[in-house]
């Protein structure tokens, strides 16, 4: 059973610990030492690292964890890693935000780029990984690195561009993910639907309406049952901001101005909403898990992400319903809905790992030795098998072991390993690795993350609740986002330091400037003026 | 600033443990007598439980336990005379939020709603009013498993004599989250039977945390112990218990 309440109220905070360390994240950070790779590893010095992990609330990803520490601390004896698990980024983030102007920061950080924006507030509080990876004894495929390290051309080139914020690298990917839309293909079939190629939001939204007609006892006509709810979106974040890529619509610039507040986010409210208020469309936040619903047969369309697949379908090797809920039917593995299906785009997303700098050179070392550690392939397969995670590395992709692990797809030697619709999530991602994006990062850009969703279901609530959604309702909901997330007072620098230079400024800036400037030209025309007298005199 | 910070969170936990302290007596009751009569407006329980999902209501109730305070919001189990309301993240200031001790009352409005089988109310608004109430536990053991257990969902409960069942495979009595994936200071899941049913318990650690007397008791508990057990009848797809004291009999 995974934790309800608590993962609500984490998600919810996150968003405050998001907006209020964007607008303080400068105090207390300081500047730290600048780290320099040392000559050598030194090994006769015992080393201790805490490594802040993140698992999905599964037990094989924590042994997996615990493996890794066990074999590396066997190759690096002087060096002793300490876990510590989280099982949401929510509580990491709020965790980290808070360590940091103490200096208690982990080693080493399971994290998301958005995050690490926020981090680096403070400067050398992240590690730039640009010069280490490239360092021909400790860098990535290092001389010097005691085990086969991967090198910079193994890592998944998108993963590895997702990495770097402006010009710098700021993390390695650590496992990749997309949402998929799982499909209960037998009763939209049922239905009298053929699935197309690619399902578009038209198609899903279509279907779902007609899935709300009744019988004449009040059941649902396409299961029977007195609960349908057939489109659930787990991360409405996610949904606004596919959807807003798909149709080539402002979201952020890659400076940190906010472009969310628009007509085309507006009409897809609408729209949105509209489903919401006939009961075809609902989210996680409204209803719950779309895995609840999806594998009791009260579901059709249920977007999660493919790190979610072992929750979904009918033979689901995790579920949190009884088994007596769980009805038969066919799943299928789709990407998430399109706008234009000729041109799919995908979220890539998933968990990078950080390195936060320290005085001693020697356990940074150590800490990039580790974070390296977690590509090598036997981390890397292993973690991966255990949702629908793609590696990112392409020696893991090649290896024999991958490719045999994918070729058993559906295989009943080990139901849970071989599971057919994990197995098809981890393929929809390694067939669209072109086809993915990520959305800017700045500070501030969990925030705008977050802000998305808002959106969404603010606006399914409203139309649940039969209220009235109109312009002026839009206007009133762009303007209350706003100001619950301080868009209007955000830094204007970017984490890399560059200033936004098209912001226009804020009147009370303007008027202060002015005033500085008044306040000059009248000293200016004091001093004038007594140079002019005394030199009269 | 940091030191601030814990220190507030520190209080707001503390604050939000007085439903599991374990060791006195969980429910004080004060008042045995039949509920007060509503205010204008305010709905009764039976309306409450009338009214269609996501519709306004406003109801007056008391507070018998909270989780911890957090982001301008706080989570309270409610209940009067007459039933229960479970209120999802009410806003609130901290001082407010220390303001709503056991017994307070409270007018709300806010949106009735369903997450996973809970009904709770969300978006509320609320008012301190004068009254005072807490709930004694109704001991709902014989109503396990069967239809009638939903009606008293949210309110402060008791079950007798239940048998301690192993949590995993591997024979642990109960488990930091749901699969063990966790670590102290997370839920803790348990099995408990009765009557060859077995279901499973949680020590939520928003409204019980580690250093809480129930959190400790159920930490020691071992497979085969009897307990005596009182929660609140939270609903997560199903009944899920989230137990504020527990007593090896």
């Amino acid at each position: 059973m995974r934790k309800m309440i608590g993962l609500r109220i984490l998600t919810a905070s996150a968003i405050l610990t998001a907006t209020v360390a964007s607008l303080t994240a400068c105090h207390g950070a300081g500047t730290r030492h600048a780290f320099q790779v040392p000559e050598q590893f030194d090994e006769t010095k015992p080393v201790e690292i805490t490594f802040w992990a993140k698992n999905d609330t599964n037990k094989v990803q924590v042994g997996i964890y615990e493996q890794s520490i066990r074999d590396f601390e066997k190759i690096y004896p002087s060096i002793t890693v300490n876990l510590r698990l989280y099982s949401d980024y929510g509580s990491i983030y709020n965790d980290v935000i808070t360590n940091i102007s103490t200096n208690t920061t982990p080693n080493v950080c399971i994290t998301y780029p958005d995050h690490i924006a926020t981090y680096m507030t403070g400067e050398n509080v992240v590690l730039p990984l640009t010069d280490i990876a490239a360092d021909p004894r400790y860098g990535l495929g290092g001389s010097e690195v005691k085990y086969d390290s991967v090198r910079e051309d193994e890592i998944v080139p998108q993963f590895l561009q997702e990495c770097y914020i402006g010009d710098t690298l700021y993390a390695l990917p650590y496992m990749r993910s997309t949402e998929a839309c799982y499909v209960n293909k037998t009763y939209v079939e049922a239905m009298g639907y053929e699935l197309p190629e690619v399902l578009t939001w038209d198609f899903i939204f279509e279907v779902s309406e007609k899935a709300m007609e009744k019988d004449a006892e009040g059941n649902f006509k396409v299961n029977g049952q007195t609960v349908m709810i057939p489109f659930i979106y787990k991360s409405t974040d996610n949904m606004m901001i596919q959807y807003l890529k798909q149709v080539g619509a402002p979201y952020s610039t890659a400076d940190g101005q906010i472009l969310i507040f628009q007509d085309q986010t507006k009409n897809f409210l609408y729209e949105v909403g509209h489903h919401a208020g006939t009961g075809a469309f609902s989210t996680f936040k409204i209803s719950s898990y779309p895995g609840n619903f999806f594998n009791a047969g009260e579901c059709l369309f249920a977007v999660d992400s493919t790190a979610g697949a072992t929750w979904m379908g009918t033979h689901a090797p995790l579920s949190d319903i009884h088994q007596d809920r769980i009805v038969d039917f066919e799943t299928v593995v789709y990407p998430v809905p399109q706008a234009d299906p000729e041109h799919p785009q995908m979220i890539s997303q998933g968990p990078s790992i950080c390195i936060f700098n320290k005085s001693d050179d020697n356990e940074v070392l150590a800490s990039w030795l580790f974070a390296q550690f977690l590509l090598t392939n036997d981390v890397q397969i292993a973690y991966s098998q255990t949702e629908g995670y793609v590696p990112v590395t392409l020696r893991a992709h090649k290896s024999e072991e991958y490719q045999d692990y994918l070729s058993k797809r559906g295989s009943e030697e080990d139901h849970s390993l071989y599971y057919s619709v994990k197995i098809d999530a981890a393929e929809l991602l390694l067939n669209n690795l072109d086809h993915t994006f990520v959305t800017p990062v700045f500070n501030g850009s969990a925030s705008l993350r977050d802000a998305a969703g808002s959106l969404i279901e603010s606006v399914c609530k409203s139309e649940r609740r039969k209220e009235t959604v109109d312009n002026a309702y839009m206007e009133e909901l762009f303007s209350t986002t706003q100001a619950r997330y301080h868009f209007d007072q955000m830094s204007s620098v970017s984490p890399t330091g560059e200033s936004r230079k098209d912001m226009p400024l804020p009147l009370a800036s303007k008027l202060l400037i002015a005033s500085i400037i008044i306040a000059w030209i009248g000293m200016g025309i004091v001093v004038a003026v007594r140079r002019y007298k005394a030199k009269k005199n | 600033m940091k030191k601030r910070l814990a220190l507030l969170l520190a209080t707001a936990m503390v604050l939000g443990m007085t439903a599991c302290t374990g060791t006195e007596p969980t429910t004080t009751p004060e008042t045995k007598t039949e509920a007060p009569a509503k205010s204008e407006g305010v709905m009764t329980h039976d309306e409450y439980i009338a009214a269609a999902l996501e519709s306004k209501v406003v109801v007056e109730t008391y507070v018998q336990a909270k989780q911890s305070w957090w982001d301008g919001k706080g989570t309270f189990y409610t209940q009067d005379q007459d039933g229960a309301y479970f209120l999802y993240e009410m806003p609130c200031s901290e001082e407010d939020y220390n303001k709503l001790v056991p017994g307070t009352k409270i007018k709300v409005t806010g949106y009735k709603a369903e997450w996973s089988g809970e009904v709770e109310i969300i978006d509320t608004t609320f008012e301190i009013e004068d009254g005072k109430y807490i709930a004694e536990a109704y001991d709902v053991t014989s109503l396990l498993g069967s239809d009638d257990l939903i009606k008293h969902q949210n309110e402060f409960v008791s079950f007798k004599g239940m048998k301690v069942e192993a949590a995993d495979d591997n024979g642990a009595a109960y488990l930091y989250k749901w699969d063990g994936s966790g670590s102290d200071g997370d839920d803790l899941y348990f099995k408990v039977s009765t009557g060859g049913t077995t279901y499973t318990f949680t020590v939520e650690s928003y409204l019980c945390d580690k250093t809480t007397d129930v959190y400790s008791a159920v930490k020691n508990l071992k497979v085969g112990d009897t307990v005596d057990m009182e929660g609140f009848l939270y609903w997560y797809e199903g009944v899920n218990p989230h137990i504020t004291s527990v007593t090896v009999k």
